[in-house]
């Protein structure tokens, strides 16, 4: 895969999982559902967005610009949850990347932690020390392989194994078929 | 035409663009092209151009156009073309509009695959965004996948099915068949996503709830073999078997043991024992036990339990990871009211967390804080949140200050304490005091009569200090103008009195006058308090002065007061000193309570309870009973007094009772005309007794008679038509007393015929005042349907000279047009 020479290649998982920095609208749908994941970068860039609840394009591009606002303003000794409108807000920081989600009021903040989690060794996985440079030029695959884990906002495999055999399976299927996954095919 | 550039070439260049406009006009360029290679219906490519669409749209740029193009590659043989086009439909595509419908049948086809991995993108974006249309058309055929043997497509179909009940929730009852055995899966994805299923379901149903009851003892048992199992690298973090699954389990337990003996009983033990075996270090072992903790805090489970579960959130509380920490006080915020003596242990921890960095973690802290405040603890607590009002982020400050006043106003252990705390509080956050505390702080300091001197010269000082907080000001003001003469006198009690003359106040009361800091209504305060200082102080020269001047001030509220003032120095001078007496001492809110509508005898229309002076519940009841024996064998019926107790809240409960009690009502109850709710509000807002329900009457024509006129007492009836429902006749009593001693303790009761009802409202008082010097005054309503001749039997008691009289009458004088 071409990578340019001006970016540094940062692994998301060189640093820490255990610490790093820790991340009105009324949907009033079921007690524990995510309503959205959104990945930003530091400048507040989006890198992707999964939305389980049904908005307008302009809804999503406010909600975006303000939780990204306010989430980036958040100093590093905070802890990851917060209070945005009616929803909880998890999120988390690996390397330049923010993992964020939107839950509804009920939820336990701390496996959502683990979603989050697991999500991000999915990603490294599959990439090899993935960075968010791998998240921008394969942003297609960042969401099919959220796609094989979460389904409707909740986990559909809890084995990291078997979400990524899924993935490479799907992309054995893919044509034309190359050995190799990342040869670009479109 | 040469091939459209790949997805990667377009991203690296975009992303060399150094401006906004460099890269806009780079989008706009390939947006063209794009555009173009649509219209030419490409099939080779058109998955490329959707791809490098869907980059651009997340950069934030429209991508509309290619809403169909989607459709279209959902629509192709090739798998690469299908997983791009479901991946647009997902992000380009939503609900609201129509062209999402036409994604239907593809999906329907694709669910029918051979391919399983095109059936997942299939569940997968119809699970994820299906709307309510396509979940009915589709149920179907995800209920079908439901009971397939293959554990990939169980498990999305599983999800999928979630997002179809969320969506349209009366389909819910077509897949309880297919969740007979989820369950008994080995597959972890499949056991996850049954799950979730089915408390999806419990949630929505109470039915569902009792039916899926049954499987508690079989999830205890999956929970059991994740806890007990060995390391299984699958599913394993942490040292932790699938704590995705547990928590998910633990879930599903709280929703079924809730309000039920035998499933809280049944998974007792097993929370026990996640509760104490499960390893702490990490997160995600924290995960489970706060989950576990929320379990046993919503179903029924022994004291022990809970005990173990709060004394978990103490631990919680000494985490390092603020994560836990926040998440513990949440918890604790929930339970305090419920377990309140377990929570209290662990105040101190709070109480340290007020100090913490994080602003959700001080928010909570604080607010369980008050909750925790109790009348032991309250002059520790009270220091601690004081000291946090100081230093907190000007965004506490207002809810804080009012948690303070709240506290104080239950807990309070000396009623110097309490002004002391106020003063704290007024001098520290000043300015963030909510609006409403201002008068509720007079009135409270207004009562604390022993007080008031001590008060007026801590806010005195308070005032040398710092003009520049108007609420400490407003209420310095106040009372500097009520106890201005305690303040010179130097009278204090409680603390050394400081020497203050008269002309040191005025000066400082003119100085807020002409303070830019001080606000309109500060001023209008000052102002007043000045004036009141007339009847205290001797320097009425200097007082008249400076109302006069500001007789032409431009501000229209000081200017119009001033003239005022100045009037009663002039004109109304002999008035002056009753005019700005001392204030009485208020009466806190009992006439500020809201209003009840309470039911009467079959009619349907509401009459208010009257929250001022009414007589007590007992004598009513004892009331009714003595009407029965009034009857004796006669057609009568009682009539419902209606004027009922103090708190209104047991008012309905009282009267219901008397109500039954009676078993009324043995005709039809005709309703009345609709046209009497209307002039209800006017009647509910003032809560005006004894007023008649009906303004617009034709009272003429109606001569008033008496009643009744014995030993001293005459009662009069007047009469009002109630012009809306002519069936009505508004009865107007007025009781008056000859004689030289009071009637007090005066009851006036009504009966009429069956045919009639009535209501009878509350009485103006319970004293007829002697030698004619007043009356009592109340209103009877008699509904007449059958227009039949007006009888009434009345019962009159009172205590006259000390002793107890009672007595009965008929009366039947009415004048015709009263009833006919």
């Amino acid at each position: 895969m071409l990578i340019s020479s001006l970016f540094m290649r940062m692994s998301l998982t060189t640093h820490s999982f255990l610490s790093s920095f820790h991340s009105h609208l009324c949907f009033v749908i079921s007690s524990f559902q995510m309503q959205f994941m959104l990945l930003f970068s530091r400048q507040g860039k989006l890198r992707l967005q999964k939305w389980y609840v049904p908005l307008s394009d302009k809804e999503k591009k406010k909600i975006t610009r303000e939780l990204v606002q306010t989430v980036l303003a958040r100093k590093p000794k905070m802890c990851s949850f917060l209070e945005w409108r009616d929803l909880k807000i998890v999120y988390k920081r690996y390397a330049s990347l923010y993992f964020c989600c939107a839950t509804e009021g009920q939820d336990n903040e701390l496996i959502t932690l683990e979603i989050i989690h697991r999500y991000v060794e999915l990603l490294d996985k599959y990439f090899g020390s993935v960075c968010e440079l791998d998240i921008i030029f394969n942003f297609e695959k960042a969401y099919f392989i959220l796609d094989e884990f979460l389904l409707g906002g909740e986990a559909q495999e809890t084995s990291k194994k078997n979400v990524l055999k899924a993935i490479e399976q799907a992309d054995l299927l893919q044509e034309p078929r190359h050995e190799y996954f990342n040869v670009p095919v479109y | 035409m040469p091939a459209p550039i790949r997805l990667r070439e377009l991203i690296r260049t975009i992303r060399t663009a150094r401006t906004q406009a460099e890269e806009r006009e780079m989008i706009q360029k390939e947006c063209a092209a794009i555009r173009s290679s649509f219209r030419e219906e490409d099939n080779t490519y058109r998955c490329r151009n959707v791809a490098k669409l869907l980059y651009m749209h997340m950069l934030g740029y429209p991508a509309h156009f290619g809403q169909l193009e989607c459709l279209k590659l959902i629509a192709s043989q090739k798998f690469t073309d299908k997983r791009i086009g479901y991946l647009g439909a997902m992000l380009l595509l939503d609900e609201r509009q129509d062209v999402h419908l036409l994604m239907t049948n593809c999906i329907k086809n694709d669910l029918n695959h051979s391919t399983q991995y095109v059936q997942g993108l299939a569940l997968c974006t119809l699970g994820c965004m299906g709307s309510s249309e396509m979940c009915r058309d589709l149920a179907g055929e995800v209920e079908k996948l439901l009971k397939t043997s293959n554990s990939y497509l169980r498990k999305k179909a599983a999800l999928c099915a979630v997002h179809v009940i969320r969506k349209v929730p009366e389909l819910m009852e077509m897949f309880l068949p297919a969740t007979k055995n989820l369950l008994s899966e080995k597959n972890h994805g499949v056991l996850h996503t049954s799950v979730v299923l089915l408390t999806e379901m419990c949630e929505r149903s109470p039915d569902m709830l009792a039916h899926f009851r049954k499987l508690v003892p079989q999830l205890v048992r999956i929970l059991k073999n994740l806890i007990m199992s060995g390391y299984s690298p699958e599913h394993d973090v942490s040292g932790i078997s699938d704590p995705f699954l547990q928590v998910r389990i633990l879930r599903l337990l709280r929703i079924l043991g809730k309000n039920d003996d035998d499933s809280s009983e049944a998974m007792n033990d097993i929370l026990a024992q996640v509760a104490t075996n499960t390893e702490t270090s990490k997160n995600v072992g924290n995960a489970i036990l706060y989950e576990t903790v929320l379990t046993i805090m919503d179903i029924k489970s022994e004291s022990g339990l809970r005990v173990l579960a709060i004394n978990i959130l103490g631990r919680f509380l000494l985490n390092n990871d603020k994560n836990i920490r926040y998440v513990a006080l949440t918890s604790l915020l929930k339970t305090v009211q419920t377990d309140h003596n377990a929570v209290q242990r662990h105040r101190s921890t709070i109480v340290d967390c007020l100090k913490d960095l994080d602003v959700s973690i001080k928010r909570r802290a604080m607010e369980l804080s008050f909750a925790l405040v109790n009348g032991n603890n309250i002059r520790g607590m009270m220091k601690e949140l004081l000291y946090f009002l100081d230093s907190c982020d000007p965004e506490f400050k207002a809810d804080c200050a009012s948690g303070v006043f709240l506290a104080a106003e239950k807990y309070a252990p000396s009623k110097r304490w309490h002004i002391d705390t106020i003063m704290r509080v007024l001098t520290t956050a000043g300015s963030y005091v909510r609006d409403d505390s201002v008068p509720n702080l007079i009135q409270l300091i207004t009562n604390s009569v022993e007080m008031h001197a001590y008060t007026v010269q801590r806010l005195y000082k308070a005032l040398l200090d710092d003009i520049s907080q108007q609420p400490l000001v407003q209420v310095a003001s106040w009372c500097i103008g009520e106890y201005g003469d305690l303040l010179v006198s130097g009278q204090c009690e409680e603390e050394e009195p400081i020497q203050v003359t008269e002309d040191e106040v005025l000066d400082v009361l003119e100085g807020l006058l002409v303070s830019n800091l001080s606000t309109p209504v500060t001023r209008g305060y000052s102002l007043t308090a000045i004036m009141k200082l007339s009847t205290r102080f001797s320097s009425v020269n200097r007082i008249k002065k400076v109302v006069s001047i500001y007789g032409s001030s431009i501000d229209v509220e000081l200017q119009q007061r001033a003239v005022e003032y100045n009037a009663l120095f002039k004109k109304y001078d002999h008035m002056r000193s009753a005019l700005l007496e001392r204030m009485p001492i208020m009466e806190k809110t009992a006439s500020n309570g809201p209003t009840e509508i309470v039911q009467t005898n079959g009619e349907t229309d509401p009459s208010v309870v009257e929250t001022k002076h009414p007589p007590p519940v007992t004598q009513s009841t004892n009331q009714a009973t003595d009407l029965l024996d009034l009857l004796g064998g006669n057609d009568m019926v009682p009539v419902i007094q209606t004027s009922v107790p103090t708190k209104p809240a047991s008012a309905g409960g009282e009267l219901l009772d008397l109500l039954g009690d009676l078993s009324l009502s043995g005709g039809p109850a005709p309703t009345p005309a609709p046209s009497v709710p209307t002039s209800q509000p006017p009647f509910l807002l003032d809560g005006l007794s004894s007023q008649p329900l009906f303004n617009d009457i034709a009272a003429a024509g109606i001569p008033p008679m008496t009643a009744y006129n014995k030993n001293g007492l005459k009662i009069d009836f007047t009469f009002e038509r109630a012009n809306p429902n002519p069936n009505i006749a508004v009865i107007t009593i007025n009781a008056s007393n000859s004689t030289e001693a009071d009637m007090t303790d005066f009851v006036f009761q009504a009966a009429v015929p069956k045919t009639f009802q009535l209501q009878l409202l509350s009485p103006s008082s319970n004293v007829v005042p002697a030698l004619n010097q007043g009356t009592v005054t109340q209103v009877i309503r008699v509904l007449n349907p059958q227009k039949q001749q007006l009888r009434m039997r009345i019962k009159l008691t009172y205590t006259h000279r000390a002793s107890s009289i009672q007595d009965l009458a008929e009366v039947n004088n009415f004048p015709p047009q009263s009833w006919q």
